[in-house]
């Protein structure tokens, strides 16, 4: 009977049809789409830095000499690049290391049954969705050095004397551990979200065969509980880790890597050198630097987790 | 010692309770069933002995302490769930070695009773394996090492068998007598199987709503049902039920017999059934109709051996059929219990 239909059917219908029946010409139509929008947002761009990066390439002469490896090594001989490698590294992981136990303890609490949870789950979101602009022009007014309302707490409850109290965005050490502290208030939301998932996907059966078999908290948290979530705990950190890494948005907005580049991160002096200053070519090679080392780490970690799957 | 008593034992979830006042006592050394539909509470019961579940009230004793107040590491029991609940991280060894570290049994002790229980159970060579390695009947025998590497004084066992298929259950199931009667520990087992029931148990609790229904050997609780519910939830088909005035009349499809087929020189009770559906089952039929003067729909079963081939029976017409009396049971209309079988005598 089909086939007599199709024997009426016009050649265009039939050709219409004959492409929907066929997964092959349907299937590459409906992903095209995503391939372009990948090609044109991400591929080409990388590959545009990845030549910027090999050329002597500035706002000023826009000529695409190349150069070979000569940014990468200028680069390597900077001081500030070093100063600046070795913030991000430290930002970074710290920031990372602190969102993870202010995440596992977010977590814990929200596990609770308690009135107002859904209130405060969709409160305890708000760091991670709210613009970053919006958040950095507010941590800047409570870390000021006049109105700073953490330091009108301090002095009122007598923790430090009037008038010498600490200068949070001005002093080297006190900006870092203000970016640091600011990073892991903006992280923290979504490493909870992971925990909690994490967490709700223990199966009961281990929790309960845990208490029968006679562990306390510690142990139950520390060889049953963490392990069994350690793989959707790896990916959540391998995120947390990519998006600091290259990330630039708290530095640049609230100390714009000063008090004299002490807390510059590799982002945000790619951004002062290639846009800034002009020099298209270094800032893409300080941008580039650390690609190779997170590609062979990533490679190795989502490795690691796809061995070990439980 | 390890007996298991409860008394008064009740949990309420919110409004709703979960178990209702039940009272009972699992002798020690006992394979004992906890039997019911889902939703009866048995697993709830089986959880407040572990220390799972706190009772909303009443007392829980195992060997001869009160055990209420006590966390399930205390309690002296040891538990296979549903679905086993293995560390999935962690190699068969180190699942069954978990409740001895958690001790802190030294090290070549804890050595040697991994060795132990997985000789015992015959896992000796997956040692080394992690669970997700195992088939379902592995994954069991797993759990039951790591239950009995702590010398527990009770086994609980909730569904343990419900995950594996069919075929592996009854192999299993076997294994699990074995076990217990090798060890002589006593033993808790929850189900909603009445095969398992029957098959394991030296005496199964029958329960429904959170109450006790019954308590007794296999043998008492199909043949001496305590109330209506008891009779209709064991055997398949269950029994059969008549309306008799106040009574309710009941007997077992298997005793439900052709008045060819019945002993001879017995006053046996008589009734006209309709045979509407016939049921071949191989080694037996079963017989689906109804019997004149009961309120319709209701559809009662009789049992035949595929071996009988006279009388000849079929679908749409009706016969004569009998039951011994002493294969008849009366219970309660209104409350559905059993009546003592002095009063049977009467009716028969």
């Amino acid at each position: 009977m089909s086939a007599d239909f199709a024997a009426i059917a016009p050649p265009s219908a039939r050709r219409v049809r004959w492409s929907l029946d066929h997964a092959d010409f349907l299937g590459s139509l409906l992903v095209a789409p995503a391939i372009l929008f990948i090609v044109c947002l991400v591929a080409v761009p990388f590959f545009l830095a990845i030549y910027y990066s090999l050329s002597a390439y500035n706002m000023g002469t826009l000529s695409f000499s190349f150069v070979g490896l000569d940014n990468f090594i200028a680069v390597t001989k900077s001081e500030i690049f070093r100063r600046s490698l070795m913030n991000t590294l430290l930002f970074t992981f710290a920031s990372n290391a602190i969102a993870l136990v202010l995440g596992k303890i977010a977590a814990l609490l929200l596990l609770r049954e308690f009135r107002g949870r859904t209130l405060v789950r969709c409160l305890l979101i708000l760091p991670w969705a709210v613009p970053v602009a919006l958040a950095a022009i507010t941590w800047r007014w409570m870390l000021d050095s006049m109105y700073s309302v953490i330091n009108w707490v301090l002095v009122h409850s007598h923790l430090v004397p009037a008038y010498v109290w600490p200068n949070w965005l001005g002093e080297e050490t006190l900006a870092m551990i203000s970016i640091i502290v600011i990073q892991a208030w903006r992280l923290f939301p979504f490493s909870a979200i992971i925990f909690l998932a994490g967490l709700t996907s223990v199966p009961k059966t281990i929790i309960d065969a845990s208490y029968v078999d006679g562990a306390g908290y510690w142990r139950r948290t520390f060889q049953i509980v963490l392990p069994v979530i350690l793989p959707i705990m790896m990916v959540a950190m391998l995120f947390g880790l990519v998006f600091t890494f290259t990330d630039m948005s708290v530095v640049y907005l609230v100390t714009k890597g000063g008090p004299t580049n002490s807390t510059q991160v590799l982002g945000s002096l790619a951004f002062q050198v290639g846009i800034l200053s002009g020099d298209v070519g270094r800032g893409a090679a300080i941008s580039l630097y650390f690609f190779p080392f997170l590609l062979v780490a990533t490679f190795f970690l989502l490795r690691y987790l796809r061995r070990r799957e439980i | 010692m390890g007996q298991v008593i409860a008394r008064r034992l009740r949990k309420e979830f919110g409004e709703v309770a979960a178990v209702d006042g039940v009272d009972l006592e699992v002798r020690d050394g006992e394979f004992m069933v906890f039997l019911g539909p889902s939703g009866c509470g048995k697993t709830t019961i089986l959880r407040m002995i572990a220390g799972l579940e706190q009772p909303s009230s009443g007392d829980i004793v195992i060997g001869n302490r009160v055990v209420n107040a006590l966390p399930p590491r205390s309690r002296g029991i040891a538990m296979v769930f549903q679905g086993y609940g293995l560390y999935p991280h962690l190699k068969v060894r180190d699942n069954i070695a978990f409740p001895l570290r958690t001790q802190g049994t030294p090290r070549e002790a804890i050595e040697k009773k991994v060795t132990w229980a997985a000789s015992i159970l015959g896992i000796t060579r997956l040692l080394e394996r992690k669970p997700r390695q195992l088939s379902g009947g592995e994954q069991q025998r797993v759990a039951l090492a790591r239950a009995l590497v702590r010398e527990p004084t009770v086994f609980l066992l909730d569904e343990p068998l419900s995950n594996l298929d069919a075929k592996l259950r009854t192999s299993a199931r076997n294994e699990i007598k074995e076990f217990q009667r090798g060890v002589r520990t006593t033993t808790i087992y929850v189900t909603h199987d009445q095969v398992e029931a029957m098959g394991l148990g030296d005496r199964i609790a029958v329960l429904e709503h959170g109450k006790l229904r019954q308590v007794g050997t296999p043998s008492q609780i199909y043949e001496d049902p305590a109330d209506t519910f008891v009779a209709t939830f064991l055997g398949a088909p269950p029994m059969n039920l008549l309306e008799r005035g106040e009574l309710i009349e009941g007997f077992r499809p298997e005793n439900f017999l052709h008045q060819d087929l019945q002993q001879k020189g017995i006053q046996s009770a008589r009734y006209a059934f309709t045979v509407q559906r016939i049921e071949y089952l191989g080694n037996e039929r079963i017989l689906y109709g109804l019997i004149d003067g009961q309120r319709n729909g209701a559809e009662y079963t009789a049992r035949m051996s595929s071996h009988v081939s006279e009388p000849v029976l079929r679908e749409g017409e009706t016969y004569p059929f009998t039951v011994h009396p002493k294969n008849l049971k009366y219970f309660d209309k209104s409350t559905g219990k059993r009546l003592p079988p002095a009063r049977n005598e009467g009716r028969a």
